[in-house]
């Protein structure tokens, strides 16, 4: 089964309404099944450069590392723990390379980016984030939210100092506590999800989720699900008609049929006895 | 910076900047916000400030703390909050835009760990948040927004178009007129159907369907999904969003339904 087949992706990034310019940053290899987000921050412009260095690294990174030769041959879990390690890998080399260019070029000078990358593979997702941009699946009617961000605003309501409910009202919203690019080692948080025909993922940056709330987008997600470009269209939209206050992208994967991996007779065989 | 104005009786006792992360307020004079009355606990209470926000919790005081009217044990300050102690009343100003269009206030910063005052709560744990599974109901829950004000009715704006004024989330809710759709052929004729969700979807899903937008600047019809668009006034739909005028004839999947502004 060809990854283009089993999956439909649509990236929309848009500035809003009130930014200059746009500091997202949106790349799919849709071949191997790879999507990555990045919304830059700091320094004059500086921005997007991190969020642009963090999406060609990391997708041009995994489709050399990320290849049938390496995986083809690979059972299930050992590709799942395989798609872990070469994230985790890629984000300490996308890392250090803004890293790097904030240390040396002044005009880059505190740059950094937050991140949301998944691969697809054999039915499952591995996804790896670091700080506010998120991943959602959408699955029958119901919208969850995967990642958890990495912001003072996630902690305060981990510790429960401060209740979901608040936390819309908070001023604290911009504060993520981990970036790519700002100190010359970071960890990506990475999870591995088995993924159901019909599912959709959306991944986004916090200029979505900042201006409509999560019952929105499901709204928006349920009723045109069966268009995508539409649905990715109308949640930039929403965002805008609501303030668009920082810049907008959004990421929509639609699980159109079963991507598992055939195996051989000889694998099968190997893997009763495993 | 937030602060607090101490006042008795209408009368404006002194003004505090919430400059600590710790503020502690009772009857004792060790505390940053001393109250000399009987009314008042030794150690009545302590406002928690972490960089723009603030909370105020109560020490298990004898008499408690009111916010609002309400007795709190711990609250999260929002700007003009009245905390009652006693005869004792302290505003809370917190003036940082956390509404307004202010270009750079929300730009997204790092913060270093170990942060501020957050306890960590295994950052890494891997469960997705059980919260976050939603309930079916589709009523949005977004405040209608934007300055923009209601559409002219002959006037036909793009869709792209974003409406001029720059959209305060918090100006005048109602600036979109209520409207409703009437069917007026088929098995449902004669039947009405309020536009009040931000999305509204019609048409017969697998054959064809379209949706209803409810936009600042007015409603708009999009075609969704199946082969054949649908009309409005007989004129089949472009792949484009087109705004509905009162009165608007639209015909989909077989059946003719008039799109009207409420009076």
């Amino acid at each position: 089964m060809a990854l283009t087949d089993a999956l439909q992706i649509i990236s929309v990034s848009d500035p809003g309404r009130v930014r200059g310019h746009n500091e997202d940053c949106v790349e799919s290899r849709p071949d191997i099944g790879v999507v990555v987000l990045a919304d830059g921050m700091g320094g004059y412009n500086a921005g997007e450069v991190a969020s642009g260095m963090a999406t060609s690294l990391i997708a041009t990174g995994l489709a050399q590392a990320w290849t049938k030769a390496t995986i083809g041959k690979l059972s299930r879990e050992d590709a799942a723990a395989l798609s872990q390690s070469i994230l985790q890998e890629q984000v300490s080399i996308a890392n250090r390379a803004i890293y790097n260019t904030a240390q040396k070029d002044p005009q880059c000078a505190g740059m950094g980016t937050t991140l949301v990358t998944c691969i697809y593979h054999d039915n499952f997702l591995t996804v790896g984030h670091i700080g506010d941009s998120r991943l959602y699946r959408m699955r029958d009617d119901a919208l969850e939210q995967i990642t958890r961000d990495h912001s003072l605003l996630q902690e305060q309501i981990d510790s429960g100092m401060i209740t979901k409910e608040d936390a819309r009202q908070s001023h604290n919203k911009n504060l993520v506590t981990r970036a790519l690019g700002i100190d010359p080692e970071v960890e990506a948080e990475i999870h591995t999800y088995d993924v159901v025909e019909g599912d959709i993922y959306l991944l986004c940056s916090d200029g979505l989720n900042d201006m409509i709330e999560d019952e929105e987008i499901q709204m928006t997600m349920f009723a045109l699900r069966t268009n995508l470009d539409l649905t990715a269209q109308q949640l930039v939209q929403a965002a805008n008609d609501a303030g668009g206050r920082d810049n907008v992208s959004v990421m929509l994967v639609k699980v159109l049929k079963s991507f598992s991996v055939e195996r051989g007779f000889w694998e099968k065989v190997k893997s009763l006895f495993a | 910076m937030a602060k607090l104005i101490l006042s008795v009786d209408g009368t404006v006792l002194k003004e505090i900047s919430l400059a600590k992360e710790r503020t502690t307020l009772g009857r004792k004079p060790h505390n940053d916000i001393q109250v000399d009355n009987l009314a008042v606990s030794g150690e009545h209470a302590a406002i928690i400030t972490i960089l723009n926000d603030s909370f105020i919790e109560d020490l298990n005081s004898t008499n408690g703390t009111l916010v609002n009217g309400k007795p709190i044990k711990k609250h999260f300050l929002q700007n003009n909050d009245v905390i009652e102690i006693g005869k004792h009343k302290l505003k809370y100003f917190n003036d940082a835009p956390v509404q307004n269009a202010a270009a750079d206030f929300e730009r997204t910063m790092i913060i270093r760990r170990p942060s501020v005052a957050a306890p960590m709560a295994a950052p890494a744990s891997p469960p997705p948040p059980s919260g976050a599974v939603l309930p079916d109901t589709h009523t949005s829950m977004r405040p209608m927004a934007a300055a923009a004000p209601p559409p002219a009715p002959a006037a036909v704006v793009p869709a792209a178009a974003p409406s001029v004024a720059a959209a305060t989330p918090a100006a005048v809710a109602g600036a979109v007129r209520e409207a409703a759709i009437q069917v007026l052929s088929g098995a449902a004729a004669g039947r009405t159907l309020d536009l009040t969700k931000n999305l509204t979807t019609i048409g017969k899903p697998g054959v064809q369907v379209a949706v209803i937008t409810r936009r600042p600047n007015g409603f708009f019809i999009m075609h969704v999904e199946g082969t054949l668009f649908p009309t409005v006034n007989g004129a089949t739909l472009g792949g484009q969003a087109q705004q509905l005028n009162d009165h608007d004839l639209i015909e989909i999947a077989g059946v003719k339904m008039e799109f009207f502004f409420k009076p």
